[in-house]
């Protein structure tokens, strides 16, 4: 095994040669090499800072994974031959593994896709189980897709849900969450991270007023675990969804946890057939992939209170970096309640689109709608209350465990040449510069 | 999102970049778009006021890189013909120009709508006020 960690594949490291198929002055490209400047000692381009997106995997994990995709290849629901035994106890030392980062028992912890079908399997699961109880579901407008898509499924079903708005720094107002709590409640969720302003919402507080009151207490905590401590009864967490990929672990595998005592929760199954993971998900377990979330999640456990200072000290490092030196940027979401690894910021009159184009040896994410499928700024943004022109203008740093100090000031020093330079070039800043109220300008708009 | 060639070429190396004097009366100023829809463009023409020919254009956009592009593309275009000519600019020249894929379809547009723009405000201040206005009620 290597000890190198920073590997980039070639196809990446080296910027793609045009395709000289297509017409001439058609052929597209994400970058011209003449367009990296040659970055400092020990820099290797293009540089990952979207640790929140995904992560690269951690070559102890991939050792830990190997021997499951060869030697040890058995089906571990196998009960009468040894290749079965061998990988059925792969997946319950990554059970172990996977509850032990979150303070649970294993048998609390169901193995499934990921994230995605955790959450689905969670909120279509309680509010199946649930049903005689009530039909209303409560969940917050900054939720990730999988949360929002999966209520919103529900609604068609004849469950009533209501979407919390946030607060200006993206936390649920409880006041507001214990108001909207009524007789026919029977699941909160709410996620313990956000994906794109990486805000930690008050989860233990959160799960003290869903108990006091018999509501099952859901938690996305894809983008926490493993980043910072999680303890589920500690934080009063009935069902959780975790993530391998968010935590250098593969992609396509993930885990649910379900309390199994005070209170008992129970989940109905959305994929039913041989009855695998004490029914609630059935299909042949991802023995790799699961040994894989287990490898990272003993890793995170060991390693999280130093990485966890690291990279708080890293993204702090940029912050004051970039805006030490660029005046109007702001910070969107609460700076006190927020991952220690993401920063996410606005740079006004400076489309982020424009900016990605500007730092393209560098993978990051912008709010702009122009980088968006549906083409809307952030709903995340918006719902702070963030004006669509700072949403447009918004750049997400995921700062993660392969990161350096020296990358970190190449981000910084790349960021704010860019926005210098697209600054000069914008409408906007110039008027700003003359005193014009933006606000107050009657917009053209085509 | 993928760019074109000409569109990093524009991108990296914008042509015609500032500002004239908006109060001048041979200078015709065009801004277009909104912040809250993620571009801007502000696009200037010099006109010689003898021969209608425009002189000089510059350009400063807020917004993507097609956005950027179209609007370094327009300044290109309009510098050497006279407004009527300018006038006759279409969107579909500059998407096939750039090779703007069709979610970008609307920069284009924003750029035509600026040289536009500056055309009328130029054309604005011409005319004396009444005139103009007997010529739009028309």
């Amino acid at each position: 095994m290597s000890t190198e960690v920073k590997t980039i594949p070639q196809e990446l490291a080296t910027p793609r040669t045009p395709d000289r198929s297509r017409e001439r002055g058609n052929d597209r490209k994400q970058s011209t090499p003449q367009s990296w400047p040659s970055p400092g000692e020990g820099i290797k381009l293009p540089i990952y800072m979207d640790n929140h997106a995904t992560t690269p995997m951690d070559p102890r994990v991939l050792e830990a994974m190997l021997p499951y995709f060869t030697e040890k290849f058995g089906n571990s629901a196998s009960r009468n031959h040894p290749f079965g035994w061998v990988a059925e106890e792969g997946v319950e030392i990554a059970r172990e593994q996977v509850a032990k980062l979150v303070g649970a028992t294993p048998k609390e912890i169901i193995f499934t896709s990921g994230a995605t079908e955790s959450d689905n399997l969670a909120i279509k699961g309680v509010a199946e189980m649930y049903r005689e109880k009530g039909n209303h579901i409560i969940t917050a407008v900054t939720e990730h897709k999988a949360v929002l898509d999966t209520c919103k499924r529900l609604e068609k079903y004849g469950y009533r849900v209501t979407y919390l708005p946030v607060q200006k720094d993206g936390l649920v107002d409880l006041e507001q969450l214990k108001q909207a709590m009524d007789d026919k409640t029977i699941l909160v969720t709410i996620m313990s991270a956000n994906n794109e302003i990486g805000v930690l919402q008050p989860i233990a507080e959160i799960g003290k007023l869903c108990h006091e009151r018999g509501v099952v207490f859901h938690t996305d905590a894809t983008q926490s675990v493993g980043k910072v401590p999680i303890d589920v009864n500690k934080q009063n967490i009935d069902v959780m969804s975790i993530s391998a990929h968010k935590m250098y672990g593969p992609k396509g595998v993930g885990a649910m946890y379900v309390r199994r005592k005070n209170p008992r929760v129970q989940v109905s199954a959305i994929i039913d057939g041989g009855g695998h993971e004490r029914g609630m998900r059935s299909g042949t377990l991802n023995v790799p992939g699961i040994v894989g979330l287990g490898k990272a999640c003993a890793i995170c456990m060991e390693e999280m209170p130093q990485e966890s200072c690291r990279l708080a000290g890293l993204r702090n490092q940029l912050r004051d970096n970039i805006m030490g030196r660029l005046d109007e940027v702001y910070i969107n979401g609460s700076m006190e309640h927020r991952l220690p690894a993401n920063l996410n910021i606005s740079f006004a009159y400076v489309e982020g689109e424009s900016l990605l184009m500007g730092i393209n040896d560098i993978a990051v994410s912008s709010g702009s709608a122009c980088t968006s499928a549906t083409l809307e700024p952030s709903y995340v943004l918006k719902a702070l209350g963030t004006g669509d022109d700072l949403a447009h203008s918004s750049i997400r740093f995921g700062i993660g465990r392969f990161n350096t100090e020296a990358e970190v000031d190449y981000v910084a020093d790349r960021v704010v040449e860019t926005v210098t330079r697209l600054r000069e070039l914008s409408p906007l800043y110039e008027m700003a510069k003359e005193g014009i109220d933006l606000t107050q300008v009657k917009w053209a708009a085509e | 999102m993928s760019y074109s060639d000409k569109v990093l070429d524009h991108y990296s190396n914008p042509r015609n970049v500032g500002s004239l004097d908006k109060s001048s009366s041979e200078v015709g100023t065009g801004l277009v778009g909104a912040p809250e829809c993620g571009d801007v463009m502000k696009l200037q023409i010099k006109v010689n006021p003898q021969t209608n020919v425009i002189e000089d254009a510059k350009f400063k956009t807020f917004g993507c890189g097609s956005a950027i592009a179209s609007s370094s593309l327009a300044t290109e275009w309009v510098k050497g013909k006279t407004v009527d000519e300018a006038l006759q600019i279409k969107n579909t020249e500059i998407v096939k120009e750039l090779s703007l894929p069709p979610v970008k379809i609307h920069c284009s547009v924003l750029a035509e709508d600026a040289i536009r723009a500056a055309i009328h405000d130029w054309k604005k201040k011409q005319a004396p006020v009444d005139e103009l206005a007997r010529a739009e009620a028309r």
